[in-house]
Order: structure tokens, then sequence, then C-alpha cells
């Protein structure tokens, strides 16, 4: 079951002089966990705000073409109620905090959505533990620093349990080692419970191994879209200026040089280093 | 130059941010500060240009003690670009954003003219300089914020996490302009978790936890060093990793250059050809 599809989205913020995406057609099946990278300003953030109806609920301007989430059409169903089922992880989490206490903005979703209160403790728990928040929960939102912002945005959307996670630079204010737990916790939800995830992202150093799949967006288009390991190594790919992970990159140049390497391109350290021991047992 | 001296600092709320920080950036260093969340590093540094005083201690800023000068008069040389883009913009369109701080120091028209087409045009903006900074991307926004500092031609810089939501060709352009500003002698100080952009940078590290300063010197040492980094929240990067987990091979461990690293493995490998 495809979980997001667009046909021929093409949208347009109100006062904009050309569109900020255009012809997007993308399916998402369910399960899946979809990288969605490209050059700032490309549209990455304007695809994520159709995704949970923002476009075109909360945002005006012009939209053209179709999409649906959840095999629900977003422009005929209002932003609450797409968001029971797509939680959206913003950028910036100023834009997405204002109660009085951690607990209190974790637990706002589940308050609106009428889940009965024993539920919501135990969720808002869970939450608050995966993120690493939990000894902060009497905190008000403004007092912790943006990374802990950050994760307070997570374990808000992570509570809600929904069926697709979208998160836009999640970690982007996380010291690495945070930001690596993050990304195990989305990425064991994503395994283990099958909650499809869309993360938008620049440093694929850090998530490109997640990802079974990565879409490449430019000046508001699909440059690319397929299995990671073989998207990053091509030609399109290094034309337009993404990012790929060092490992990745060192492969590729060694490979340049004529050394021997296997096929399977490494997304980690882990991988190239495993690689290299192979090259160096074979050349004795 | 910056000298820090025994300084405290505690928030109103009664949060110890500082314990006991001493350290001095030379005119013309490029230092990183890194260290996990709440670790207090955006606190330190709000006392580089005055925006906090400690509570116990002193800062000196080319001699002069924070709490002495306004936080205008400190500003006129130390340039700070905050971490969130939105805590600093305001104006309705690019180009008097950029110009708001000149047109405040007395600049004259024609100089500020130029000086908003040189800060557009370095950080890639020209297109929007009508535009309502507001209307822009999160990236975009946090380079409309680093070029209406950059335009005053500060002799200290202060980056509060230039890299967040920039891609490769950005930071890549970051780099080389923080390059060009070390041949000016200006001192560059960033805040930053992006271990990739510093291992490219290799400027002197400094290393916090709570509130304090737990580890300071050249990029490389730190950056191959798993057990202070581990302290910090931090990780290594990808190709002191890789290094790190083939140490056992006889490889050196001290590498985070990719071209150090693909020369190193040629040798390597070619010595033992199939």
């Amino acid at each position: 079951m495809a979980v997001i599809e667009t046909k021929n989205l093409t949208y347009t913020y109100p006062g904009g002089t050309k569109p900020s995406i255009t012809d997007i057609s993308i399916k998402i099946e369910k399960g899946e966990f979809v990288l969605i990278t490209g050059p700032s300003g490309c549209g990455k953030t304007t695809l994520c705000r159709c995704f949970n109806g923002l476009i075109p609920h909360f945002y005006q301007g012009e939209l053209k073409g179709e999409i649906s989430v959840v095999e629900l059409k977003v422009t005929e169903h209002p932003t609450y109620e797409m968001a029971a089922h797509v939680g959206l992880v913003f950028q910036n989490p100023e834009n997405q905090l204002f109660a009085l206490s951690v607990e209190k903005d974790v637990a706002f979703g589940l308050e609106n959505l009428g889940v009965s209160r024993e539920e919501m403790r135990k969720r808002v728990d869970v939450a608050l533990n995966l993120t690493g928040m939990y000894d902060l929960r009497e905190r008000s939102p403004y007092e912790v620093s943006g990374g802990q912002q950050q994760r307070v945005a997570i374990a808000a959307v992570l509570a809600m349990q929904p069926e697709v996670i979208v998160l836009d630079e999640p970690t982007s204010f996380l010291d690495p080692l945070s930001a690596r737990k993050i990304f195990e916790v989305i990425y064991e939800l994503n395994k283990k419970l099958g909650i499809t995830v869309v993360l938008v992202e620049h440093r694929l150093d850090l998530t490109a191994k997640y990802a079974d799949r990565i879409i490449i967006m430019d000046e508001g288009k699909v440059a690319a879209d397929g299995e990671t390991r073989k998207v990053l190594t091509t030609e399109e790919v290094r034309l337009i200026g993404v990012g790929i992970p060092k490992a990745t990159l060192l492969y590729q140049m060694l490979r340049k040089d004529g050394i021997k390497l296997d096929n399977a391109v490494p997304l980690s350290s882990d991988e190239m280093a495993n690689l290299l021991r192979e090259a160096f047992k074979t050349g004795d | 130059m910056i000298e820090v001296q025994d300084v405290y600092f505690t928030y109103p709320n009664g949060v110890e941010a500082l314990k006991g920080i001493s350290l001095t950036v030379k005119k013309g260093e490029f230092v990183a500060i890194m260290g996990q969340n709440g670790a207090g590093k955006t606190t330190l540094v709000k006392h580089f240009n005055g925006l906090l005083k400690p509570s116990k201690g002193r800062v000196l800023v080319d001699g002069t003690e924070t709490t002495k000068v306004s936080v205008a008069t400190l500003a006129r040389n130390v340039g700070f670009v905050f971490q969130n883009p939105d805590h600093q913009l305001f104006s309705e369109t690019v180009e008097q954003e950029i110009s708001f701080a000149l047109k405040n120091f007395g600049f004259k028209e024609n100089v500020i003219e130029k000086r908003v087409t040189w800060a557009l045009n370095l950080l890639g903006l020209t297109q929007y300089e009508k535009t309502s900074p507001f209307m822009l991307s999160g990236g975009e926004r946090k380079r409309v914020a680093l070029a209406s500092i950059l335009a005053w031609d500060p002799t200290t810089l202060i980056l509060d996490e230039p890299t967040i939501g920039q891609d490769h060709q950005q930071k890549e352009k970051l780099r080389q302009f923080i390059l060009q500003m070390q041949t000016q002698e200006k001192t560059i100080i960033i805040v930053t978790h992006d271990v990739e952009f510093v291992a490219e940078c290799n400027p002197r590290i400094m290393l916090m936890r709570d509130g304090k300063i737990v580890a300071d010197g050249e990029g490389k040492e730190i950056l191959t060093n798993p057990e202070v980094l581990s302290e910090a929240s931090i990780v290594l990067p990808q190709i002191a990793e890789i290094f790190m987990q083939l140490s056992d091979t006889g490889l050196p461990r001290n590498v985070i250059d990719i071209y150090k690293a693909r020369e190193i493995l040629l040798k390597t490998l070619e010595k033992n050809p199939k």
C-alpha cells in the first residue's frame, strides 16, 4: 500500500514568482525509510509541508496536482485529521513547542485525540525516555537548549504513534552522539513497528546507512530516486553537489585509482573498514 | 584577543552554565568549540561580545573588560551570528537586513551599497535582494544572518552552528571563506557539532562538558581520540573511524583528511599488488 502518493504536485507560495516544487510524482510504500536530500532551498521542506496538509490548509498559495497520504486526499482533510496519521518534526523546534512544561507539550497531541489518561501517561513516558528528556519533563520547553527542544519535538511526535513520521532535519541542533541515538530510535521504530519514515537531511554521513531509498531534489524537482547505494554513486548526484558520506567518497576515489574493492558500495565507516580489511587480506 | 579568566555564570533561574572557564584566543586564531547539548557552549561565546557578563571572573576583549563597555561598542569588533537565524532577522527585505547595521555604524551610503552587494554575492543571495527573509528556506535565512554580520567586517567573528541546514556546497564556501578570513588575521570562533566540517577545517578544538573545558588542542589530535570525544558526546569523523578500526593492520590512527587517507591506502595496497 502506498502511504504517500503524489502526482504532478506543484506548489507556489503566496506572492512567490515561481513554484517551490514542480511536478513531483512519488510513491512511498508502507514501512519504507526514505531519505530526502538536495541543495538548500531545493523544496524539501515545502514538500514535507504537503505531507500533513500544512500546505494547502495553513499556507495558502497555489497547489496543483494530487496528493494522498494513508489514502486520504490531503486537500480534503484538515490538518488536525491528518495529524493523527502523519507526525511532522520541524526544522526549527521553536515553531512547534508552546506548552508550560516539556511533559505537557508531549501530551498535547494525545489530549486532542482523546486518549485515556493511563494510556497517555504510558505513551508520554515512553517517548520522553526514548529521547532522553524524562529527567527534564517538568522544565519549560523554552528553558532547555536548542538540542533538547528538538528532542521534545521528536518525543511529541513519537507519542502520537502515527503511521508516517516526517522529520525535517530533526537533529540539526543536537550533538552527534545524541543525534545518532535519535536516528537509531527512529530506525528501530521503522524496523520493529513498520512506521514509515521520511527523513529530510543534508548530513548523509550520519543518515545514509539507515535509508532503503533516497530521493534527491534540485530546484523543486526530483533529480534522482532509488536505492541509496546506487543513487549516491551516480554522476548526477556528484553534479548537484550532494555531500555523500566520506566513507562512500573514499571508496569511489580508491576505485578510480584502480584499487580492487568489493562492489558493495559502503555507506558507513564500518562498512568501508570491512571492505579495506578484505582488500588487505587478498593482497597478502 | 579574547581572555577568559576563571569565569562562572549562573542564569537567573539558578542553572549554573559555566563553572570556572579559563582560556585565551589569540588574534588570528581559528577555534571550534564542541561538546554535548547544554554543555554551555553558547553561554560561553555570548560572553565574548558582552551579551552575557560573568557572574564571577573576568572576560577581556582586546584588553578591555566586557563589563566596562556597551555591547554596541564591542559589536563593532566582535560579530556574532546566532544559531537560530530567526533570533536575529527582522527586516522587510534581505537588502535592508544587511544594510541595517552598516547604517548604525555610520558607513557612507556608497560604501553600504558596495558592502551589501559583496555580502549578497559571497553567500549566493543576490537573487533574494528584494525578498523578505521570512520567505526563504532555513538554510538561506542562516546565510542572510551571516551576510548581515560579515558586511561590517568585524575583526572577530563568532558563528554559532554555522553549518546547520547548509548543503555541501554552501559548507565548502563557508570553509573557503574562513580560510580567506584567516589570511587577514581575523579571529574566528565557531560553535559546532559538525565533526565532518571540523575535520575538513582542522582548527584548534575546545571540548566542553557540563560547564567546563575538558580538552583543548589541535584538531587532528582531538578528533582521533575516541575517549575524549565520547566524554563530550562527539563522534569520530568517518575517516578517523575507518583508520581507528583498522589500526590493528598497522595503519596510523591520527588521520582525518580524506586525501591523506587515500595516499596512505594507495601506498599500503600497492605494496601488496594482486
